[in-house]
């Protein structure tokens, strides 16, 4: 397995180059001049020429490529135009708020949508499949950003129980060293914090995960209905394991695989669509830092966050299969 | 990996229902049926109301009263029945033409992800060897980017604009056609009618044409039912991002973007517009979910992610 694994992260190398270039070549694309973009209209044209000189933008295409690419793999990705800091400083602060919120997503998702899902798989046709499967049908129908604003108006405008924006009741929430307030914060014993941090996160977080629990829900539903006919389920039955065993430990474990391809397929979505919740939400994570910076044009600050997304991605996919050499002893690389 | 799930969508492969039945739709299932019924009405009022949008709609959607903004939804006495918003605009008027431009993104994007795809998978598939690997290679490239992230990044770098908007949502929407089809034509290659063509001196291009092309058209149909639905939601992503088309252009996303900043005063710039997403979404997917299984029930897992 570590060979196999060796070669796959390997062969993500040339991908990345393309990715780069491609991120690059887009900057370039883009109508104007950076150097003018970022100038006062007051600036003398001479001050441009050294500002372009300045920042490199007066050398040909490759050359600047090349330069983008040895810094980028140093960890340097430029500074921002607009708020002049290192881009991966301001990304470092951002990012665990993104994998706070992503991981709590993914929690909500995958401890409502299985359990419904095997459920409805292991009696197909039931009225708990149908209600299952509409509930499925409406998650994926749910534009994630119209959820989280209907949610606002009710648990936060209407009802009042749930903070609308934001991450922690100032004053309230205790360190915040590491950005990552709930674990911090459950690790110190501090409760009062974990209790606020989920509050806001709550939302948020469900708002997110609606689409995956509809997706997860019909995967799960799907492969456990294959499974539940295979002859070592049979067997299970017949040397008198009792029902729920028979679902949760023959059927289920079995019924995995898809699962977690579907759960890594969906990993992409999740990061994509925390860029929009993020905004509703005002979560100050990498998605509402990137439109910010595509609102003032902050094009250094996009290319970082672009590839760090995309770099996130295509990790998430290397460990989804690794997972399948662990979870099924079968499948051998 | 692949071989894994190729493996999988092999074996799992149920019963196909009988399509040469003509009793209607009687041979479905009766939750199948429903799907149809439910779908189909939601999919054809939003074609009707989308050609006739000008005729029905009661206002022009970009009139402003400033003396009659944020006015909550009136059933009688009113002829704003949804209300209006921020700048006095008719809620509904709105709506309204919002679906021709939701609608029309959507199909442009379909169709032009569905040929783009289509034919690099049949390409890819057909002839193998180097253009496979370079198809596969640009497939891989853009399919590491997570979904919407190439959108936002297009439209940052390259602005706003209709054009600009389609072209950023067919950057990855054509990958799944071209993945499903190359499969498809990979065994399709090596069927015994295809080396027959060949015998008889048919091009390879007349053979993808007039052989495998057609006999993609089904799975096609159903990729593209879900990619449309899925193309909604991404332009109305783009546009409530203030990314997609340019803001004269009423479309359900921007509107729901001016709902959020109203949230607190005014539900029902956030609510409609939305309800109108989701129900089409819904009925699209629905109508998919039936086509699917009508058509090709291997394909339970070719949809829906994108």
């Amino acid at each position: 397995m570590i060979p196999y694994l060796v070669r796959r992260l390997l062969g993500t190398v040339p991908v990345f180059l393309l990715i780069t270039l491609l991120v690059f070549l887009l900057l370039h694309a883009a109508p104007g001049d950076p150097a003018a973009l970022l100038l006062s209209d007051a600036t003398s044209e001479a001050d441009v020429i050294e500002a372009r000189q300045r920042w490199g933008l007066d050398q040909p295409l490759h050359i600047q490529y090349w330069k983008f690419l040895a810094a980028a793999v140093t960890g340097d990705l430029g500074k921002s135009f607009r708020l002049a800091q290192p881009v991966s400083e301001l990304i470092a602060v951002r990012l665990p708020a993104t994998i706070e919120l992503a991981t709590f997503s993914i929690l909500i998702a995958v401890t409502l949508a299985i359990p419904l899902g095997v459920w409805a798989g292991a009696k197909p046709n039931s009225w708990v499949d149908n209600l299952g499967t509409s509930f499925g049908l409406f998650g994926i129908s749910m534009p994630n950003f119209w959820l989280g604003i209907m949610l606002i108006l009710l648990l936060a405008g209407s009802f009042h129980i749930l903070p609308s924006a934001g991450r922690s009741t100032y004053g309230i929430a205790g360190s915040q060293e590491t950005g990552f307030y709930l674990l911090e914060n459950a690790l110190q014993g501090n409760w009062p914090a974990v209790k606020d941090a989920l509050m806001y996160m709550a939302m948020p977080a469900f708002a997110l995960g609606a689409n995956m629990i509809g997706i997860l829900m019909r995967v799960t539903r799907s492969s456990v209905l294959e499974v539940m006919h295979e002859e070592y389920v049979v067997t299970a039955r017949a040397k008198g394991v009792a029902e729920q065993g028979v679902l949760w430990r023959h059927v289920l474990s079995n019924a995995l695989i898809p699962i977690i391809t579907v759960v890594g397929l969906e990993l992409g979505t999740l990061l994509s669509g925390s860029i929009i919740v993020e905004t509703v939400f005002a979560w100050p994570g990498m998605g509402s830092l990137l439109i910010t910076g595509v609102t003032s044009r902050d094009y250094p600050l996009i290319m970082g966050l672009v590839l760090m997304y995309t770099v996130a991605f295509v990790t998430i996919n290397l460990v989804i299969d690794a997972l399948y050499g662990i979870i099924d002893p079968r499948i051998r690389y | 990996m692949e071989s894994l799930t190729q493996e999988s969508a092999t074996s799992r492969s149920p019963a196909a229902p009988d399509t040469g039945r003509h009793n209607g739709l009687a041979w479905l299932r009766p939750w199948m049926r429903v799907k149809v019924y439910v779908g189909g009405f939601i999919v054809m009022i939003l074609v009707v109301v989308g050609i006739v949008g000008p005729l029905i709609a009661p206002h022009n959607p970009n009139a402003q009263q400033l003396r009659l903004t944020l006015q909550a939804p009136q059933w009688f006495g009113s002829s704003h029945f949804l209300g209006t918003d921020n700048l006095g605009r008719d809620v509904l008027s709105r709506i309204i033409y919002g679906a021709r431009v939701s609608l029309l993104v959507a199909l442009a994007v379909v169709v032009i992800s569905g040929c783009v795809g289509v034919t690099l998978g049949a390409v890819s598939g057909y002839f193998g060897g180097k253009v496979d690997f370079a198809i596969q290679k640009l497939v891989e490239v853009m399919w590491a980017f997570p979904p919407l992230l190439l959108a936002i990044a297009i439209l940052a770098f390259l602005g706003q604009g209709l054009f600009n908007l389609i072209l950023a949502l067919v950057a990855q929407r054509w990958i799944q056609y071209c993945r499903v089809v190359r499969g498809q034509a990979l065994s399709l290659r090596t069927r015994d009618f295809v080396t027959a063509t060949r015998a008889l001196g048919a091009s390879d291009s007349a053979i993808i044409w007039r052989h495998i092309l057609p006999n993609l058209m089904q799975i096609s149909m159903v990729i593209g039912t879900f990619a449309m639905a899925s193309a909604i939601i991404s332009e109305a992503s783009l546009s409530f991002l203030g990314l997609g088309v340019p803001p004269d252009i009423p479309t359900w996303g921007t509107m729901l973007a001016d709902g959020r900043i109203y949230i607190s005063t005014a539900w029902w710039l956030a609510l409609f517009p939305g309800l109108c997403i989701f129900f089409t979404v819904l009925g699209i997917n629905l109508l998919g979910d039936a086509l699917r299984d009508i058509l090709d029930p291997r394909l339970k897992r070719a949809g829906s992610s994108i």
